[in-house]
Formats: structure tokens, sequence, C-alpha cells
């Protein structure tokens, strides 16, 4: 039956050696190659439960009035786009789970790519010959930001109409064209033309979700070509790969894992509120909230935002840099400029040209990870500083206090943490060293003593 | 009835049969084979029947109608059949499936296949002879193409005409009213209070639209030169939406009680611009650059508040330049 079947594929494709090396693909193991896979399987998700979605939001900023089941918002003005998503939360069976694990799976995509972009940093896995792959992954990563901004920001409820006046002043804020820049993307000042809308949904919906999925195809495309890579250990070597080919071994790990992360993005949008957008109430110019926090994945920008002290360049008269740029479109150039270049600076800085199938564990390149262990701290630090106002609400600590100790910190705190993790670094391969010495020691008398 | 049970079962019988029959002489075995694990297969099988029964459970929760928690009892219902999916077959993976360890060598770089692929691109061009100037014309032809092709996206928006952007709903004489275009007293606004007002009969959802009104006893009051009349019995008005990224102006810190040494502020709750409404909304605290633009004030002889004029500069984010430019009505 089996036979029947592959014969029959083959005959009609003569794909069956290309079918055999797929089954027989070799997958390495260890627990930390599974991150990519967890957003992967966000993906799907998030297309699936997107495209439910769309089945009942409307993205219009036609004007409206509500009347409907939610009392409080009776009488309410508000736009077509914010009432469908009421609607769909409230009135329609299962829109609510749906929409809060769409949420979830956002948070939790982008979560498990930072997560997998810190292995494959603190690994070296970027170095030749995956730099391709590695390019097209941050990729991902800076088109995901994009994505869920767009995504919170199209409900037009209280916070994502907070979101995008903060959007525009970042546009704004862009030294030269930022003013023409603005007015491409909204169509005029803000708050925009209705088209704005328009733009926002088929990026959304259509232009970034394809844009992503053909990343991955080729993401993993070069995954494979190249074959993964492994830690040091066993047969395993620079030229030699040892692991789980995908079948009968791997497929049902990597199915169960699918299914895991299905079931716990479901029981979070089924248990866990998210983004109660019928709360917030819908956005208006004049209208604006205490403690309003973007997603966690753009936390960093609403941090560094609130740490820049106030100023803005401004020679002659003439306003060059208003102070929105440093926070909003600086910081994140530069972190997505830095992590593009880190392989090309860690070739000329190292000078080492070879290609790499073999893992560093973090201990092994203690600069490194140093760096990039001080690089995490400091945005670590901008992230936490994001949510001071509501550490002031929480723990009563004065907002100001807690911003001008951030402001130390995020210059003090990467230093001290370079230097203690390069310090554990060089401490656990020195003692490597002396375990493998005394090892070789007693090993010797131990030749010695059988000997004599 | 029982005849087709029978039927079943027999049919089901014979197929069981004929797979355990010894068949004819097989190629060596690929996948090496393990021992049974008949424990296994029950485990599995009560899982996958765990997970048909949740997704049953998730078709009835979603059937019936008036179930309160109807969200929870879809997630639950939908969670558990993937989570006893994904359990099912993480234990096949454990017990019923063999677990090789293969080896491969990892592929190597093709420089001899490379340099063929550059030269079938360097010999198709043998019979150029004129090659740098084919290869300007063909750039200039795609640089045009492209151009022309991106032109039209000068539509989305009015790229070099950015008077939209200083223009305001407010000038002379125009009423100050409340969200439900009723015309606002001067008598109405109370000290410590903020009052949100818009311009009368103009479109509230643009930036220049919203202002704060706060009053302050006439002591209080610092404007800068060239102010003086701007506020109207102590109530002075301002843009509500901050200079630093746009968000509105939502609180107003005044304390009624000790201390109170901290003077009056506006703030922003986005990223805690505090402005301040006695020295004509210069900046106090937070990242905002550039003071919020202060709308001249009078009351008319009805007693309501209108405006004496626009504002005193543009509104709202700024940009290259912002400083330079004046708004208009």
């Amino acid at each position: 039956m089996i036979e029947r079947t592959t014969r029959t594929l083959d005959e009609r494709s003569h794909t069956a050696p290309f079918g055999f090396k797929a089954l027989r693909y070799i997958f390495p193991d260890h627990w930390s190659f599974l991150l990519g896979e967890i957003a992967l399987y966000c993906f799907i998700v998030l297309v699936a439960t997107g495209t439910y979605l769309a089945l009942f939001f409307d993205p219009s900023t036609a004007q409206t009035v509500y009347h409907g089941s939610y009392a409080p918002l009776n009488g309410a003005h508000m736009t077509e786009a914010y009432r469908s998503t009421v609607r769909l939360s409230l009135d329609v069976k299962a829109g609510l789970l749906i929409r809060q694990t769409h949420h979830w799976a956002a948070d939790v995509f982008v979560a498990a790519i930072a997560l997998h972009l810190m292995r494959i940093v603190f690994t070296g896995a970027f170095r030749k010959p995956r730099e391709l792959t590695y390019y097209i992954g941050l990729t991902i990563l800076g088109l995901a930001l994009l994505e869920g901004y767009l995504g919170y920001s199209l409900v037009d409820d209280l916070l994502s109409g907070m979101g995008l006046a903060i959007g525009y002043g970042v546009a704004l804020s862009i030294p030269l064209v930022g003013a023409n820049l603005a007015a491409l993307v909204w169509g005029g000042p803000f708050p925009g033309d209705p088209a704005f809308w328009s733009r926002m949904y088929i990026a959304h919906v259509f232009l970034l979700p394809i844009l992503i999925a053909t990343l991955i195809a080729l993401h993993l495309f070069l995954v494979s070509s190249l074959h993964h890579t492994q830690f040091r250990g066993g047969r395993k070597t620079e030229k030699r790969l040892v692991g789980v080919p995908s079948f009968p071994g791997q497929a049902p790990r990597s199915l169960g894992l699918m299914f895991a992360v299905f079931a716990a993005l479901f029981l979070l949008g089924g248990l866990v509120q998210i983004n109660p957008i019928w709360i917030w109430g819908p956005y208006h110019v004049a209208d604006s909230t205490n403690g309003a926090q973007p997603d966690w994945y753009l936390g960093w920008l609403i941090g560094a935002l609130r740490l820049m002290p106030s100023f803005d360049v401004v020679i002659a008269g003439r306003t060059l840099v208003p102070n929105p740029f440093w926070g909003g479109a600086l910081l994140p150039t530069a972190v997505f400029g830095g992590l593009f270049v880190w392989p090309a600076l860690e070739r000329r800085f190292t000078r080492d040209r070879h290609p790499h199938n073999l893992l560093d564990r973090p201990r092994d390149a203690p600069r490194r990870t140093a760096f990039a262990t001080a690089v995490l701290t400091f945005l670590f630090i901008v992230f936490v500083a994001g949510s001071a106002d509501r550490a002031y609400v929480l723990m009563g600590w004065s907002y100001a206090t807690q911003i001008d100790v951030y402001r130390v910190g995020v210059f003090v705190v990467p230093v001290v943490s370079y230097w203690l993790a390069h310090r554990i670094c060089v401490e656990l391969l020195r003692n490597e060293r002396v375990e493998a010495s005394r090892h070789a020691a007693e090993l010797e008398a131990e030749q010695a003593a059988g000997g004599g | 009835m029982r005849r087709l049970w029978r039927w079943i079962l027999v049919a089901f019988v014979w197929r069981a049969a004929r797979e355990e029959e010894p068949g004819e002489e097989r190629p060596p075995r690929i996948v090496p084979d393990g021992a049974p694990s008949p424990r296994a297969e029950l485990v599995v099988v009560a899982l996958l029947g765990l997970a048909a029964l949740s997704a049953v459970a998730f078709i009835a929760v979603y059937a019936f109608d008036r179930i309160p928690d109807q969200t929870q009892y879809l997630g639950i219902a939908l969670g558990c059949a993937f989570g006893f999916l994904a359990a099912a077959l993480i234990v096949a993976a454990h017990h019923l499936v063999v677990t090789e360890e293969l080896e491969e060598e990892y592929g190597r770089p093709h420089p001899g296949e490379a340099d063929r692929v550059a030269r079938v691109v360097t010999e198709s061009g043998g019979r150029l002879r004129r090659r740098r100037l084919l290869a300007g014309a063909a750039g200039v032809a795609t640089t045009a193409i492209g151009l022309a092709a991106i032109v039209p996206a000068a539509s989305l928006g009015p790229i070099y005409n950015l008077g939209r952007f200083t223009r305001t709903p407010w000038r002379r004489g125009r009423r100050l009213v409340d969200q439900n275009g009723r015309p606002i007293r001067a008598a109405e606004i109370h000290p410590a209070e903020l009052f949100t007002a818009y311009p009368e009969h103009a479109d509230p959802e643009q930036l220049g639209a919203p202002v704060v009104l706060v009053k302050l006893e006439p002591d209080q009051l610092h404007l800068p030169p060239g102010r003086k009349g701007w506020a109207a019995d102590g109530i002075v008005a301002y843009s509500k939406i901050c200079t630093h990224a746009g968000c509105a102006i939502g609180l107003y810190r005044t304390p009624l009680f000790p201390p109170v040494d901290k003077p009056p502020g506006l703030v922003c709750p986005c990223h805690y611009s505090t402005f301040d409404p006695e020295t004509g909304g210069t900046v106090v605290y937070g990242p905002a650059g550039r003071a919020l633009p202060q709308l001249p004030l009078t009351i008319d002889g009805s007693g309501n508040l209108r405006a004496a004029g626009n504002f005193s500069g543009p509104v709202g984010p700024s940009w290259w330049g912002v400083r330079n430019r004046r708004v208009s009505s």
C-alpha cells in the first residue's frame, strides 16, 4: 500500500531520491535548537487565527456610534475598526479566544525569535558559512516587530491610538525628511488620511506576512542546505554531523513540540486575558491614559524614549533633531545595524575566516560572550526603564529617582556585566584545563602503578 | 445489521492476519528494529482518545449558547486537545519509534561548480564588444524604469507641501466648546481642575484641535513677554498634544495638600513630559524639547471663552525646522 503510493508519486514527480534524503535528514539534538521551531509554530498559529479575525474585522475609520452588548460603551463615538473588534471579541462565538490567542502568539513569536537569536549569538552559530541564514533571521525579527506593532495599532482602541501617535512622533523626528516621510505614510498630519488604515491593513495581513513567510522558507532552505550546527562531543567534528534522522526519530518530537506550542497558546488565549480593548475604550486625538504599556517587544523603545533627557538639537534657532529620534529611531537602527555587522566585525577582529560547523559554548569565546551580555543588560535596563511608572504604582518608588538611577545604570551595569561575564568564562575555561590535566596525571599515575 | 458487523469483523481479522503473514524475501532494513512496547502503545491510544474527547468538548462548548465563561472553556478544550496530541507524539517518539544516531559528512563548497557558473555568465557575453557602454545603458534604463515605478508612491501623501502640518482650526473669535459642542463659560473653569476644550464647528480629530484649560491665581502667572493678556481671568489654554511624541496631556499635577511646593504641571502619560502652565507651557520634566503651544484667550460679552488668535507655535511632535514655522488658521 505504502510502496504503491511512493511509486505512484515518484512516477509522476521523480522526487523519490529527494524524499529519501528528506526523511533521513539529520537533526543534531539539543534543547536550544528548538527555539526557532517554536517561532515557526507560532507563525502558523498567527496565520490561522489572523485569517479568522480578518473574517470579522473592518479596517475602517468611518465614524459610528456604539450600540451593542457591552453597556459601558453604549453611545460612544468610535471607528468601525474599533467597533468591529469589540463585536468580534464580545459577540462572535470563540472570537475572543481567537483574538487573545492571536495576540499571545504574537508575543511568544517575537520572544522565541529573540531567544533563538541569543542562542545563535552566544554559540557563534552566525559564523561562516551561515551568515546569510543569520541576516535573514534578523530581517524576520525586524519585520515581526513591525508586524506586531501594526497588529495592535489596527484596532483603534485608546492604547493603539497612543502607540500610533508615538510612532508618528518618532517618524517626524527623523532629521531632514521626517515630516515628509510621516506625510507620505499617514497621508497628511496625524491622525492621517482614512487611507492610512487601508495601508496598515494591507501591510499587516498581506505584505508583511508574505514577506515573513518567504524569508522563513529561505531561512529553512539555507539551514537544511548547510545542515545544522552542533555542539562538540562524541563523534561530532567539524566535518562529521551526528544526529537523529527527521523520520522516524525527529518527526514525532517536532510535531509534538508543534502541538505543545498550539496547546500553550490556546490555553493562554482562553485563560489569560490580554489587551481587553473594550475596557481601554476608543481612541480620540484628545484622549490618553495613565499606565499605558506596549506589548513587551516594544518595551525597550518606550524605555529609551523615557530615558532621554529633555532636549531637541537646535542650532541657531533651527530644530535639527527632535528628541524622540534618539530613543525611537536611532536606538533600534543601532541595535539592528550592530547585529547585522557583527559577523563581519568578528571575522575582522578574530581574523577567523574558516567555516565553522561546531558551536562554541559561551565560555569558549569569552570576549564575544561578555560583549553580548553587556548589550543584553543595556537593553534590559532600557526595557525596565519603560515600566518605571508601573513600578511607581506598585512599589511607590519615585518615578524621577528611578529614571535618574537608570540613566546611570544604563552605562555602568553593562560595563560591570562585561567584566563579570568575561571573568566567569575565563574561570570556567581555566577550571576545565585544571580538571583535564589532573585527569591526565591520575591516568598516568594509575598506569605507572599498574605497570610497576 | 448483525450480518454487516460480522462482515466487518471478518474483513478486519483477514487484514490483520495478512499483515502478520511473512512476506517474500525483503532487502535489509534501513530503519533498525526495536523492541515492541505494548504498554506505551496503550498510553498513546489513551492520549489520542483524550485528544479526540477534548476536541469534541470544544465543539460541544461552542454549540451550547449561554455557557458562562465560554471563552475560558473553549480555550481549555482546544488547549487540552492539542496538549494530549502533543503528549501522544512525545510518548511515541520516546517509546514507539527507534531513535537512531546517524552520521553524515557536512557538505563542502563547490569552487569548481561556482567557477563554471561564472564562466557561463562571462562566456555568454563573448559576442559583446562595447561592454561598458551596454552596461551603462542598461543601468540607466533600469534606474529610470525603477524610478518610474516608485514615483506614483508620492500620491500617498503630501511630500513637499507641509502647510497642513502647521494649520490649526483656531482663529480669533472662535468659541471654545466641550466634547458635546456646548460653549464653555469662563465661570465654569475652577482652579485645580483640568478641562479639555475644542474649537466650535471644527473636526476634533486633528492634532491642532484640542486644548487644555486650567485656571491659575493672577500672582501665579509668569507668561513669557509678548503674551500679555493671553490669559482670561486667570484661565490659560495650551495645546493638549504633547510636543514630544504626540500623545494627549492627560494629567494635571496640582497638589491639594502638603507638600504643595511643586508648581502645577501638565503631564503626558506616555513618557511623562511635564509642562508648566504658569510660565507659558515650558518643559519642567521629561523628554519633551519644546514648550506646549499656548492659545490666547478672551471672554466675550456672554461670558463664553473665545480664542484671541492662534497658537504660539506649531502643535504636536517636533520636526526638522519646526521652530521656524508659524501656525496658520
